[in-house]
């Protein structure tokens, strides 16, 4: 057994071709990205891991040009459909953005109808809280329940055999300018979910409610004193910039971290070995950094804590008062590599300022943080200090700044990467885009926007607006690339065929070849795709690949939103980018569910 | 000749009657109506029956002045409207540059709309933002139509500018 150990995996799989054909991945396997995989999709980010990689293998670089249309649905709802559809005892749950249905589809049966729709009791003023469409990132499947946020700050859970309710928490209020969207994830019995509104100078939190009643365990706050944020004796930050305490007070003027933002609305990852979970805090509010002096502790940070209690173990801010918009909210995908000749337990960060962070996720430790797309706002990261080196000249404030990169949706945003342990390569959908800005003061009136800044995006170096390329994370490099016209603002899926599968704002759904990026499918979907496609087996033992088609989101309020593209600082200066997206899609939200035919 | 004298007689009267209301400013306020009842902020053009006796029109009493119009500008930030309706372009609102209205495109409308909110994310004003400044800021929403005078209207707007835009040519721009 040997051979499991070797790295790296091209030397894996000349070695042990037989286990890869069979698919066979004992549990006992070590490297974490190898997680046991029963054909099924349970949560969002595929495992908690988060690799989004499947170990099916009947569709692949040969035969997916024959990819067919098996089935459709519609979600009757017209916003942007971020989430990732969950396939769990041969039945389809599909969340949708605001009014946040939750459908059960039924794969037994020819077209897979509707079993049941839990349409939830939910409040529409909290739409006029929702920065960035009212979208919803998914669910996850925990002892026969479904669990799900919903956009008026509150989790559910549903019986998913009946489409009953079993309960229904009340976690925050939309008149402090809170809401949901991030999809949760259940680690030891408790379901960790977090807060959105970055843009509404809330307080940002991770609350864990317990699985089977409902109730709020435990409740982690970004800012305040070190009893609110859950920092004990047991917290070990492993740069110095990190250390002390009642840092999330202490760096903010007076009382500002009570609306210092830092909320945590996108994803979670759990290693149960270290029995730790990661994830990152958001922007700190208000956008103008000249109203919050300070390194604005704990925004746009990565966490590291406990499920049980929430009590943190270490923290690493990579955006220390961060002018840019930077949240530290993309993905971890958690990864046992060989760097440099060591093992070692990593966690592979894409942040929205452009670098790829390589964190040793047992103690906090940077290891590499590369820049994985253009970038000009910072030069590099002091892996001695962890500091982030800035480009004093993109310094944003009430002066006029023009042509700094990335723009505040980041060389990346929540659009989440897949990991193949078969070719060890991240697969990254991210954005190319730079922007120009001017600080205006913001007013705080508890639930309206709390943002002070005028922006304008516009398509980076080249033109191209969206990019979809695969990253080494152990030599820290780009392996291949393809150009987008637009922001590739939908998530990504691998398999053990070896093929890629995103979706792109114009509608297209596309395969490519892990290995190389080669094209090697692509199908013309309703709208355009911002969801996460995912892959499963179905009752017939066939492989099957779903995504959601329904464009918006923040990249796509232009068409959503029905946004007039004459004003280039709509949807936080969005709109200057994509005011020709309405020429390429229009709303509506459909599943697309392939297989061969 | 006499025609011709006629009308720069006309134009000059015109001239220097919206040139009037252009410099008209309230220095206090006069109280308004706390709401716009009844048929002066309908919202449907359907009226069963046929038409109803004329009710009373509500006016904007700070319609047409520069310094309203202004102010609305200022306060239109100040309030955060500028948060989810951006410049007129919108975001997590509706855009304001548009021809057609949800709730209707009046004075009357739009002030009622600030007032008692909307049921899908419109927070309701009423009782936070003086009445003299709601009307203010109507006035500046219907500058971005052009639905003002343009001669109070501001030829830039309050924020950040690439290109030269004013807020009178940001009206051609189409609407979706």
């Amino acid at each position: 057994m040997s051979c499991f150990f070797l790295r790296p995996t091209k030397v894996l799989l000349r070695a042990c071709p037989f286990l890869f054909s069979f698919l066979v991945v004992p549990t006992s396997f070590a490297q974490i990205q190898n997680q046991p995989d029963d054909g099924q999709w349970v949560m969002a980010a595929k495992n908690h891991a988060s690799t989004r990689y499947s170990t099916l293998n009947q569709i692949t670089t040969e035969n997916v040009a024959s990819l067919k249309l098996a089935w459709t649905f519609s979600t009757g709802t017209l916003k942007g459909q971020e989430a990732a559809p969950l396939v769990v005892n041969n039945t389809m749950y599909v969340v949708t953005p605001f009014p946040n249905l939750l459908y059960a589809l039924d794969l037994t049966k020819p077209g897979a109808p509707l079993k049941w729709m839990y349409q939830p009791a939910i409040e529409p003023a909290s739409q006029g809280v929702a920065c960035c469409d009212v979208v919803n990132r998914g669910a996850a499947y925990y002892k026969g329940r479904i669990y799900y946020n919903l956009l008026d700050v509150q989790t559910v859970a549903v019986d998913a055999n009946t489409g009953k309710e079993i309960w229904r928490t009340k976690l925050g209020d939309i008149n402090k300018g809170e809401s949901m969207t991030m999809a949760p994830i259940v680690a030891k019995g408790v379901v960790i979910v977090g807060n959105s509104g970055g843009e509404f100078g809330v307080r940002g939190w991770l609350a864990g409610v317990d699985a089977e009643t409902g109730k709020v365990k435990w409740r982690a706050y970004a800012t305040g004193p070190d009893k609110d944020v859950l920092i004990g004796s047991n917290f070990k930050p492993f740069y110095k910039m990190d250390q002390g305490t009642d840092l999330g007070m202490k760096t903010w003027p007076a009382d500002t971290w009570k609306i210092g933002g830092a909320s945590a609305w996108s994803w979670i990852s759990y290693d149960p070995d270290l029995d730790l979970f990661y994830y990152g805090t958001s922007n700190p509010s208000p956008w103008n950094p000249e109203q919050r002096l300070g390194s604005n502790k704990w925004s746009s940070t990565l966490f590291a804590r406990r499920p049980e209690t929430g009590e943190a173990s270490w923290a690493y801010q990579m955006n220390p008062h961060d002018i840019h918009d930077y949240d530290g909210v993309n993905e971890n995908v958690l990864l046992d590599l060989t760097i440099n000749g060591r093992a070692r337990k990593v966690l592979a960060h894409p942040d929205r300022n452009g670098h790829m962070y390589i964190i040793d996720r047992a103690t906090g430790e940077v290891i590499s943080a590369e820049k994985y797309a253009y970038s000009n706002t910072s030069v590099a990261v002091d892996l001695k200090t962890g500091e982030l080196k800035l480009n004093p000249t993109k310094a944003t404030g009430y002066n006029t700044v023009r042509d700094a990169c990335p723009a505040p949706p980041g060389s990346k945003d929540w659009q989440p990467s897949s990991f193949s342990p078969r070719t060890g390569y991240l697969y990254l959908p991210h954005n190319n885009l730079c922007y120009e800005s001017q600080a205006v003061q913001a007013n705080y009136i508890a639930g309206t926007p709390f943002v002070g800044m005028n922006v304008r995006m516009y398509a980076g170096p080249g033109g191209n607006r969206g990019i979809m390329s695969a990253w080494d994370p152990a030599t820290a490099k780009t392996v291949w690339s393809t150009d987008e016209m637009f922001p590739v603002w939908s998530g990504t899926v691998v398999t053990a065929g070896d093929v890629v599968f995103y979706g792109t704002m114009d509608g297209w759904f596309k395969a490519l070849d892990a290995r190389n990026g080669k094209p090697l499918w692509k199908f013309k979907v309703g709208s355009g795709i911002i969801g996460q496609p995912v892959t499963y087996k179905g009752p017939d033992g066939k492989q099957y690949v779903a995504v959601l088609s329904g464009v918006g989101g923040w990249s796509g309020a232009v068409v959503s939103g029905g946004l007039n593209g004459v004003d280039g600082t709509g949807a936080l200066g969005f709109v200057n980018a994509m005011s020709d997206l309405g020429k390429y899609t229009t709303k509506g939200g459909m599943l697309y569910v392939f297989s061969l035919p | 000749m006499f025609f011709r004298s006629l009308s720069a007689l006309t134009i000059g009267a015109g001239l220097f009657l919206t040139g009037c209301q252009r410099e008209k400013r309230d220095i206090r306020p006069s109280p308004t109506r706390l709401a716009v009842y009844g048929d002066a902020a309908k919202e449907s053009a359907l009226r069963p029956g046929g038409p109803i006796n004329p009710q009373p029109v509500v006016t904007n009493p700070y319609n047409s002045s520069g310094y309203d119009i202004s102010e609305g500008q200022r306060l239109f930030s100040w309030y955060n409207c500028n948060g989810c309706h951006a410049n007129g372009g919108g975001a997590i609102g509706p855009p304001l540059i548009k021809q057609q209205w949800i709730y209707g495109g009046e004075p009357a409308n739009i002030f009622d709309t600030i007032i008692k909110g909307r049921p899908n994310g419109m927070p309701a004003w009423g009782g936070r933002i003086p009445e003299y400044q709601v009307w203010q800021i109507v006035a500046y929403v219907r500058s971005m139509n052009g639905q003002q005078p343009t001669s109070a209207t501001p030829t830039r707007p309050d924020t950040i500018e690439t290109n030269p835009q004013t807020l009178r040519n940001r009206t051609s721009g189409e609407t979706k």
